[in-house]
């Protein structure tokens, strides 16, 4: 790979610098073909989101992935911020290469962005067979660029459908699959999503379930039984050894997003619950640490379920009639680079959320949007008449705080579940009032339905890095 | 005295201008971010004191030190036991060969904490010395210094042995000094935000650094034949 004379400029040592950050200008949206009419590849979407734009809000790029049925899931970059940390300093390789990975193939496609973001061209594939015998795993889901090179979590064990799950490492200058990460996983066997405090060399992951569990929809038995994921575990981030699990309780299935805050020198963060057994919350953890001492977790804002009316009942999906209520199901959440918001998206209920978390352990809610839902089905500003599916559901956040970007797909098997009629295609962006809190849907940016050719819409990347992307090591 | 050559041979001896290159490579070690002087940076910040930032660097020093001082001491005695036109030729090729390997492999040494006990800071630096060639960089002003082996003589040797010493640690003061100096500008005044802007690709340079040395040391040896 490549290697500049100056640091990436869009790389940046402290979260206060990287809210300094240029506006982007282009979003990068993995976009996934569920089986439905004529066969379409998966394809990295390019959005234009640069206000002064002609073509603002609208599809200005695509890149196919040359196979069927990968899913496209989660995305990450190969650089980021933390290439300028001091244990690691190596700012002259380039943040340019998203890697998406196929979280139902196990296929990794390395795409290059930079010098054409709206033509951006593969520049590598690592296929499935190599990706699970170098790293012993498959369904690779959330990566990270950090000290050791490109962290990758995956779902199941090399082989078959079940655990355990955990985190591979690629060569950041070759992209090779370098192995397993973990020397010594404990008791962690579900994975799902994983970042770290990182000056102080603790990695923090979380769980959903095995591929088992998730890849022909909910599996009801399990979830009932209280087996998905409910437990949060830290790693030494040096040595690669699990240190502590912090257990919520079978009652909280499925504890799914990691939020660390982007202070290097803080260590807590959030982590958001999709549904508590006893009554359809979805919930808001937090998770802190004194100094060098042991880490604690605990619940620090409830978002309950919505009664629905008993002549109303016919309308839920099967899934959720027996229950009687639409469960607010939070499965995705997303933290300001200065620490102040998190916003949280309620892909049951159709509501998105931004509580002030300056006290992270009382947070309050400042700002509500909502898009669509199973029974709401709430439209957008820009196409009042047009009754939407899904709901927000990927939230990402540019580096200054003052746009949010939703999509509206949560994965094609557990879209079909919670909106059997399917979820169609959408992408929304609200301005935050960055001062006291608020969100204002932009009613210029709406791309939906046809926009994304019959594909899914599933996570956002914004150029230059977003408020998911980048470890800082200085404050 | 330091500063008169101890042996008789064809070697320059440890006059000013061996003293001047040994400091100024330290310098040139020290300014770079990825040697140690960034480390000492983020613990100063991390716990908001100057203080931390010299007692890291005293260590990140200590180790730097722990791999130049035996590297000389080993070219010094290499380059004693054999003529000076093989001593030349063998530091010209390993110059040259390090140097290319630097900028054709650019793979950067990785180290994976980042909370540090002061002995494993010095390894830290040691290791991050070593892996950079720091050692190997005094070769051409251990060559000056060096008298040739048919005056090598114990007294001669010993005399050599302690002018490489004075090399490798002169080297360090340089480099303390540099590291230092840039790490306390960063803290006070700068700001991290010039990590941004003024982080030049050191590492490339002193690569580069490497072949235009060890292309001198040949041009020197080719014109001693």
């Amino acid at each position: 790979m490549a290697r500049t004379w100056k640091p990436d400029p869009t790389f940046y040592p402290s979260p206060e610098l990287a809210a300094e950050a240029p506006p982007e200008r282009h979003a990068f949206v993995a976009t996934f073909w569920r089986g439905e009419g004529e066969p379409n590849k998966d394809a990295l979407a390019v959005v234009s989101v640069d206000p002064e734009a002609d073509d603002y809000g609208q599809v200005v790029g695509w890149c196919e992935m040359p196979n069927y049925g990968d899913e496209l899931h989660h995305h990450g970059w190969n650089a980021c911020s933390s290439a300028l940390c001091p244990n690691n300093p190596h700012p002259h390789v380039e943040r340019r290469y998203l890697l998406m990975m196929g979280l139902r193939s196990s296929r990794i496609h390395f795409v290059d962005v930079k010098d054409d973001p709206r033509n951006p061209r593969i520049a590598k594939i690592i296929e499935p067979e190599e990706y699970k015998a170098k790293s012993g795993y498959s369904r690779p889901h959330t990566a990270h660029c950090g000290p050791e090179g490109i962290y990758i979590t995956n779902l199941g064990a090399a082989e078959g459908d079940e655990g355990p799950g955990g985190i591979a490492l690629l060569d950041h200058d070759t992209f090779e699959v370098k192995g397993t990460w973990e020397k010594d996983r404990g008791p962690q066997y579900l994975a799902y999503d994983f970042w770290w405090h990182i000056n102080h060399d603790r990695l923090i992951a979380s769980e959903w379930g095995t591929p088992r569990q998730i890849e022909n929809g909910v599996h009801v038995e399990d979830l009932l039984a209280g087996r998905y994921g409910h437990t949060v575990h830290i790693f030494d981030l040096a040595t690669r050894k699990h240190l502590q699990a912090l257990d919520l309780g079978p009652q909280y299935q499925m504890a799914l997003e990691l939020r660390p805050a982007h202070d290097p020198d803080q260590q807590y963060g959030f982590i958001g619950v999709v549904l508590s057994l006893e009554d359809l919350s979805a919930s808001i953890w937090c998770w802190r640490r004194e100094g060098d001492g042991d880490f604690t977790i605990s619940k620090v804002f409830d978002i309950p379920a919505e009664p629905v009316a008993e002549e109303d009942v016919d309308r839920l999906p099967e899934i959720l009639r027996p229950f009687k209520a639409v469960p607010p199901l939070v499965t995705d959440i997303d933290l300001s680079v200065d620490d102040r918001f998190l916003y949280v998206s309620c892909f049951g209920t159709g509501r998105a959320l931004q509580l002030d978390v300056s006290d992270p352990m009382h947070p309050v809610k400042v700002g509500e949007v909502q898009l669509g839902g199973i029974m709401a089905r709430a439209s957008h500003p820009a196409a009042p008449d047009l009754p939407l599916l899904g709901a927000p559901q990927m939230v990402e956040l540019s580096r200054d705080g003052k746009r949010v970007y939703w999509t509206n797909s949560l994965y094609g098997a557990w879209d079909d579940d919670f909106y059997p009629e399917g979820v169609g295609a959408w992408m929304a962006l609200a301005h935050v009032d960055t001062e006291n809190g608020g969100m204002r849907l932009d009613e210029r940016f709406f791309p939906h339905g046809a926009d994304f050719r019959g594909n899914r819409v599933h996570q956002t990347h914004l150029e230059g890095g977003d408020a998911s992307s980048d470890s800082y090591c200085f404050s | 005295m330091l500063l008169t050559h101890a042996g008789h041979g064809s070697g320059g001896g440890l006059d000013l201008a061996a003293l001047l290159a040994s400091v100024g490579l330290g310098l040139f070690h020290g300014v770079n971010p990825a040697m140690g002087w960034l480390f000492a940076l983020s613990f100063g910040l991390q716990e908001k004191s100057r203080r931390a930032i010299l007692r890291s660097l005293a260590w990140i020093v200590v180790g730097h030190e722990a791999s130049v001082l035996p590297s000389a001491l080993v070219i010094t005695l290499f380059a004693g036991q054999v003529t000076r036109s093989v001593a030349m030729g063998v530091v010209s090729a390993a110059l040259l060969a390090f140097g290319l390997v630097l900028l054709l492999r650019p793979r950067h040494f990785r180290w994976v904490g980042m909370r540090l006990r002061p002995w494993q800071l010095a390894w830290w630096s040691f290791l991050m010395s070593t892996v950079t060639g720091a050692g190997l960089m005094l070769a051409p002003v251990l060559l000056h210094t060096t008298s040739s082996h048919e005056h090598s003589v114990a007294g001669a040797l010993s005399g050599d042995l302690t002018s490489a010493a004075v090399v490798a640690l002169v080297h360090a003061l340089g480099m303390a000094l540099a590291a230092g100096t840039v790490a306390l500008l960063v803290y006070q005044t700068v700001g991290v935000r010039i990590l941004r802007t003024h982080w030049v690709n050191l590492d490339r340079v002193w690569a580069f650094a490497f072949v235009v040395a060890g292309l001198g040391v040949a041009a020197a040896w080719i014109g001693l034949g």
